[in-house]
């Protein structure tokens, strides 16, 4: 018997980038179209082959998991690769993000330094693997091949200023990989395993001495993944790296934040859920209360800062913060609308960044100096009223475009923002039959969610109004077709999420269901069985004893 | 045995933390290193000290788990060094890069009081 071929799929977005990668990196410079069609075509295949993950996780698949054993060794010992309904959501993301990011780069980007496309080609690769794998050392492998090509990505188009925040960047991240290794080597000498749903079917059977080392050893490789999705106070270095970064690569950093916290999702829920004994519900705490504080870090931040790359790295802090606090909220219904909130966030601010790249050729340096005066000077007449002069097309796109990112990072309705806030505020007020009513820390979270959108609302009007209202002096910007499409295009997504909320809201429910059914996960992975071998032809009657080798003369 | 060893990484991860607390980019590197080899003898560590087990299993006789050292640290260690060499030696081609541009290797990119 053999596996159905659809059971292939779960290994295609791992293997797909890394064949890319590898045939791009010998392409020398110049064939830019041949290198663009290349890497286009791998994505577009990642992008079917994720919303065919979506499909089998949803509907033929037992229970919505797919396991694939790799090298066909069964679980505990081998490498499974997981794909349920959460991680095939999560290939769909990365999917669309790397279109928009890839078509962005085409006309100018990707040309002004060398091998931006296998880069970026391995960095998919190693997103992908940390959605799938469900072991903790591969685990690391994949956040160290998806670092290593954001290291080479963020310098691409190497200056000063992209030197600078990369030496932090990699420091930072290098020093967090060995916080990962500590915590992985901890975690394996308590449980003597490194495969996470064997490690929670082990986690009640533990004696206290060895319960205390494997809550520090995931203390401290949580410590890893909250750099990544730069909790407070380990964010210090993200708006910096961002606001350095060229546009498609901030598309794909402001993905990687959201890994560090999917993964800590998907390890807390397995690990602590609420069969594990004594240690359910660890360290739940910590992430609620960091969380908030992290969504304080970066309201302020957005309030403190004047230039769009640092909002957008600041607004990418408030989001994950968001999404650590929902987490140590503990409860199911939360995590499937801080899970909408998760993709409608990071589809608006995918499109912010792309966004100010281009809204920042508006601002030429004589429009920058009179917004500055005007501020500093608080100018109260302004120029004279615009007289009649039409709105230049591309400058009506901008703007709008500008609008409905600043609606949806914000949460103000109609868009997906609004509906994600709503979701969470919804799912915190009524919490279910048999939970718990709306404590003292829930009505602190909807406070700091909503005046995080206040703030929002606030800094990005600023900027708005600021570039588009006040800019009298300045010229309609030149936009490529190429750059306008992707942004145009997660607006879309973002429009589509909103009229499309009730499904997808279920999908994710649903989602959220499974990744808090721990038990599930432990029987279906640890119960997979490897594929049978060919069967071999009946042995030869056994041979005479070899006799000694001759001696070589 | 195990306090020699326990003594050993922390003194040699706590130098390394010292280090890349410094402010000159090459200082931070050897810190870097430091702290990788730290880590390294620590996975080491976690599959139980022990004297004389071999990892693998002698050719032509029925192995005896229990009298085996555990592979799986250091099948670990040896990726982990594997990619902490290669992080390490893309943070020196960095390092190199921001003292060619910025003409200095404080980590900040530019002299305190400039």
């Amino acid at each position: 018997m053999n596996v159905a071929w659809t059971q292939h799929l779960v290994v295609v977005p791992i293997v797909l980038p890394l064949l890319c990668g590898a045939a791009l990196a010998p392409l020398t410079q110049g064939r830019h179209r041949l290198k663009f069609a290349l890497a286009y075509g791998s994505v577009l295949a990642l992008l079917a082959n994720a919303l065919a993950l979506v499909a089998l996780a949803d509907g033929s698949w037992p229970d919505g998991i797919g396991v694939y054993l790799a090298a066909n060794w069964a679980a505990p010992f081998g490498i499974a690769l997981v794909a349920d309904r959460l991680a095939a959501g999560m290939l769909v993301l990365t999917a669309i993000l790397a279109l928009a990011a890839l078509h962005y780069a085409q006309p100018r980007w990707s040309r002004i330094g060398v091998h931006f496309h296998p880069l970026f080609q391995f960095l998919l690769m190693g997103i992908n693997g940390a959605f799938l794998t469900h072991d903790l050392f591969n685990l690391f492998v994949f956040f160290e091949v998806m670092l290593a090509a954001s290291y080479g990505l963020v310098l691409h188009g190497y200056n000063v200023e992209r030197l600078r925040a990369s030496l932090q960047y990699i420091a930072v991240n290098l020093v967090a990989a060995l916080f990962f290794l500590v915590g992985t080597a901890l975690v394996y000498a308590t449980t003597g395993t490194l495969n996470m749903a064997d490690m929670a079917g082990r986690v009640g059977a533990l004696g206290a001495a060895d319960l205390g080392l494997l809550k520090t050893g995931i203390a401290v490789l949580a410590l890893a993944f909250l750099v990544k999705a730069a909790m407070w106070p380990l964010g210090f270095w993200l708006p910096t790296t961002y606001a350095a970064a060229s546009p498609p690569v901030a598309v794909m950093l402001v993905l990687m934040t959201k890994v560090g916290a999917y993964v800590i999702l998907r390890l807390w829920l397995l690990v602590f859920s609420d069969g594990a004994g004594e240690a359910a519900r660890y360290g739940y705490d910590a992430l609620l209360w960091g969380g908030m504080a992290t969504i304080v870090f970066g309201a302020a931040g957005m309030l403190a800062t004047d230039t769009a790359g640092r909002l957008a790295g600041y607004a990418a802090i408030v989001s994950s913060g968001t999404l650590l606090a929902v987490i140590g909220y503990g409860q199911a219904s939360l995590v499937a609308a801080g899970l909408y909130y998760f993709i409608a966030s990071t589809v608006a601010l995918a499109g912010f960044v792309l966004l100010i790249e281009l809204v920042d050729r508006i601002r030429t340096p004589g429009a920058a100096i009179l917004a500055l005066t005007a501020e500093a000077y608080a100018v109260e007449d302004m120029p004279a009223e615009p007289k009649g002069k039409g709105v230049p097309a591309a400058m009506a796109f901008l703007s709008l475009a500008f609008a409905a990112c600043a609606l949806t990072i914000a949460g103000l309705p109609p868009l997906s923002g609004f509906v994600a806030k709503f979701g969470m505020f919804h799912a915190l007020i009524n919490p279910g039959p048999g939970l718990p009513a709306i404590g003292a820390t829930g009505w602190t979270l909807m406070a700091l969610v909503f005046a995080s959108g206040l703030v929002a609302i606030v800094s990005l009007m600023r900027f708005g109004v600021r570039t588009f209202w006040a800019t009298e002096m300045a010229a309609p910007p030149a936009l490529h077709a190429a750059e306008v499409a992707p942004v145009a295009g997660l607006l879309l997504v973002s429009v589509l999420l909103t009229v499309q909320a009730a499904p997808v809201f279920d999908y994710l429910a649903r989602a959220s269901h499974d990744i808090h059914r721990p038990g599930l996960y432990v029987d279906r992975v640890l119960g997979m069985p490897p594929v049978p071998g060919p069967v071999l032809p009946a042995l030869p009657p056994a041979l005479p004893p070899a006799s000694p080798p001759a001696e070589a003369p | 045995m195990e306090t020699v060893l326990a003594l050993g990484i922390g003194i040699v991860f706590a130098s390394g933390i010292w280090l890349i607390l410094r402010p000159r980019t090459f200082q931070v590197l050897i810190g870097l290193m430091l702290m990788s080899y730290a880590v390294n003898l620590f996975i080491f560590a976690m599959g139980r000290l022990a004297v004389d087990r071999p990892p693998l299993t002698p050719a032509g006789a029925v192995p005896d788990p229990a009298a085996l050292a555990d592979p799986v640290p250091q099948a670990l260690v040896l990726t982990a060094i594997v990619i902490g060499f290669a992080t390490t030696a893309l943070y020196l081609v960095v390092m190199i890069g921001a003292r060619g541009l910025a003409g200095t290797d404080h980590v900040d990119g530019e002299e305190p009081g400039e």
